[in-house]
């Protein structure tokens, strides 16, 4: 993912979305003529229903919206604008803050490579290169470096759509992509949820393994 | 030694079904709340008090202190717990949450109870997606069983908890920045005072508390608060979960009583570096806290002897960098992640962290001279104490220490790198080490 930024290299997210001056600014969208499907009006409605304030749902809800519609279109902020009672504009400045909604199309399948210290003092910008080498012209999955995701244990290490994978090698970057054609689980072996904790102390006895996550948490699911 | 000490929060942390709460309580889950449930609200804050216990997600500011300056009276207070776990280096939190969501949840209800807060919310980072289903899952749990809900098990005590998941922002792991994320805006910070505890969220009196902190709490209602502090060193009561990372053969998640030499963690638990490779530089708290070296690791792991050392405990990560990785590797890559989180909003993080990788970038191809590294070390205290959060401090305080620790190594190589650059346009001078230490 390249970082848009300002000529000299800084940046404030989203300052290369700038407001048309010479434009209206948009308004609440007119719930008559906004078609918004069922299902995501529900769920919007339901996180709303969880704050005091309506506004606080702009997150879930966008997350909501971009699994509906792959990334944060036009389309897709009108949709939540409408339902939420707010300006696009409004949650456009939410959307392009956050690193986990896209701004742009971008592939049904996220695959996250954590590239920030810990993983890369174990191989991970090598591991980014060939991750984004393998799945180049695969509109379907969108291969980013991340920052760190939080599972420096398991370093050199991706998120696929949610599951945790690692540690990684670039030998299994070939079967991690053909899994996520599949949409099968992703390398069930090197899942985080089936590692038990480092501490030697923790557990009195031996456990069985946790079980593979069964279902993968896809975007178009 | 760390193989007396006892476990509050890994004991057998990965029976299966601990999730559940049908295993949880068989294990005697939510016993504490029932305890704490038939005190007063000021008894169970006292027991909190008498624990001693710091937070556990970066400041260690005493948590019994915090909920103190809650105003009292009714009205609407929060309780938020702080589960944004991005400090790089830190997977503590993303452990406790996925196999023993209900800790949490038990602590929560606890700790509300406490500083009379009658809502709650965990944000939590949106990364963390089976960690969130797994709250989510407990958290329906609780609810069936009354735990959350009105007059929790026939008291006076009302409360709702939501899980709220974020969208990926190191910034929103800042308490104000947390808030606004949470009331639905840009995660940018805001100025301090007020403070949280008096205008927080949605302008309400708000106790924000780190997962391992609330974790915690169940443990010390159990054993009463005088007990709690007895584990440990003085100022640094209890037990902490250390994430350990980056070059040691068992990199993972300990429970460590506070005060055991580092090297007991580093060597003792995580195995050290692979074979043949010695310790080269450490951060004992997550990428922002300030570089120790091989020197420094008979120190004393807990809040006051990392601070007299110039540096902190944090989050309790750490993240070993050995011998064969070049320092200038490591902070670009410090710095870089910092510029990339930086919200904007004030100038001396935003520019400062975007000069600081700059600079960094001329002395990896060979444009820097010495005199860099001053304006370089100048830059970073321009931006220590001048912005409204401690982003732009947390690239500030590593990027200066290792600056100044390892000195020699920076005049070195923009020595090597201008000699290699001062050959022939388009000659190859067949070394590609630099090549490699430039992947930062």
């Amino acid at each position: 993912m390249s970082v848009k930024r300002y000529a000299h290299g800084s940046r404030v997210p989203g300052w290369d979305r700038a407001a048309d001056l010479a434009k209206d600014p948009a308004l609440i969208p007119d719930p008559e003529r906004t078609e918004v499907p069922p299902a995501l009006r529900a769920e919007i409605e339901a996180h709303m229903a969880n704050y005091p304030d309506r506004r606080s749902a702009a997150l879930p809800a966008l997350e909501a919206a971009q699994r509906v519609h792959g990334w944060c279109s036009p389309e897709a902020i009108e949709q939540v604008a409408c339902v939420m009672r707010v300006t696009p504009g409004y949650l456009d400045s939410v959307a392009t803050f956050y690193d986990m909604l896209e701004n742009a199309p971008a592939g049904r399948h996220s695959v996250y490579v954590c590239t920030n210290i810990s993983c890369s003092l174990r191989g991970a910008d090598e591991l980014c290169e060939e991750m984004i080498r393998a799945a180049q012209g695969d509109e379907e999955i969108n291969v980013r470096a991340f920052e760190c995701l939080g599972a420096c244990d398991i370093a050199p290490m991706a998120s696929v759509d949610g599951i945790y994978v690692g540690p990684l090698e670039l030998s299994d970057v070939p079967a991690l992509l053909q899994d996520i054609r599949a949409e099968r689980p992703v390398l069930p072996d090197k899942q985080l949820g089936r590692r038990p904790v480092a501490d030697p102390r923790a557990n009195s006895r031996e456990y069985p393994l946790h079980p593979a996550a069964p279902a993968q948490r896809g975007r178009g699911a | 030694m760390t193989g007396s000490s006892p476990l509050l929060l890994f004991t057998d942390i990965d029976e299966p079904g601990l999730n559940t709460r049908e295993v949880y309580e068989r294990r005697g889950g939510y016993e504490s709340m029932r305890k704490a449930l038939a005190m007063s609200p000021e008894d169970v804050l006292a027991q909190l008090e008498a624990s001693q216990i710091r937070g556990r997600g970066g400041a260690g500011f005493a948590m019994g202190t915090k909920i103190s300056f809650l105003p009292k009276g009714a009205i609407d207070k929060y309780l938020v717990c702080n589960a944004d776990e991005s400090e790089p280096g830190t997977f503590k939190d993303r452990e406790l949450m996925q196999k023993t969501p209900h800790t949490l949840i038990e602590g929560i209800i606890i700790a509300s109870y406490a500083a009379g807060a009658s809502r709650s919310f965990i944000y939590i980072r949106g990364e963390y997606v089976q960690q969130a289903d797994a709250l989510d899952a407990a958290l329906a749990e609780a609810r069936e069983a009354g735990y959350i809900g009105e007059r929790i098990l026939g008291s006076e005590h009302s409360l709702s908890l939501v899980v709220h998941r974020g969208a990926g922002a190191y910034i929103c792991g800042e308490e104000t920045g947390l808030l606004d994320s949470l009331e639905g805006k840009r995660g940018n910070p805001r100025l301090k005072p007020p403070f949280p505890a008096n205008q927080g969220l949605y302008q309400g009196p708000t106790l924000i508390n780190n997962v391992e902190t609330l974790s915690t709490v169940p443990a010390i209602m159990k054993m009463g608060g005088d007990e709690y502090a007895k584990l440990g060193v003085e100022r640094s009561t209890g037990t902490k979960l250390v994430s350990v990372s980056g070059h040691v053969q068992r990199p993972g998640n300990y429970e460590i009583e506070l005060g055991v030499p580092a090297r007991e963690i580093i060597y003792g638990l995580a195995g050290g570096p692979p074979e043949g490779r010695s310790v080269k530089c450490w951060f004992p708290g997550g990428s922002s806290s300030p570089v120790l070296t091989a020197d420094d690791l008979d120190i004393s792991y807990d809040f006051d002897s990392l601070a007299k050392a110039r540096t902190m405990l944090g989050s309790g990560a750490i993240i070993v960098v050995d011998d064969s990785t070049p320092i200038l590797a490591v902070a670009l890559k410090v710095a870089k992640f910092y510029r990339h989180e930086s919200c904007g909003k004030c100038t001396p993080c935003r520019e400062g962290t975007n000069w600081t990788v700059k600079m960094l970038e001329r002395i990896e191809v060979g444009e820097a001279t010495p005199m860099d590294l001053e304006i370089m070390a100048s830059v970073q205290e321009h931006i220590m104490g001048n912005c409204l959060c401690v982003l732009g401090d947390a690239m500030a305080m590593p990027i200066s220490s290792l600056i100044s620790k390892f000195r020699g190594e920076f005049e070195e190589h923009i020595e090597a790198a201008r000699m290699r650059r001062g050959m022939a346009p388009g000659e190859t001078n067949g070394d590609g080490a630099l090549a490699a230490q430039g992947a930062g």
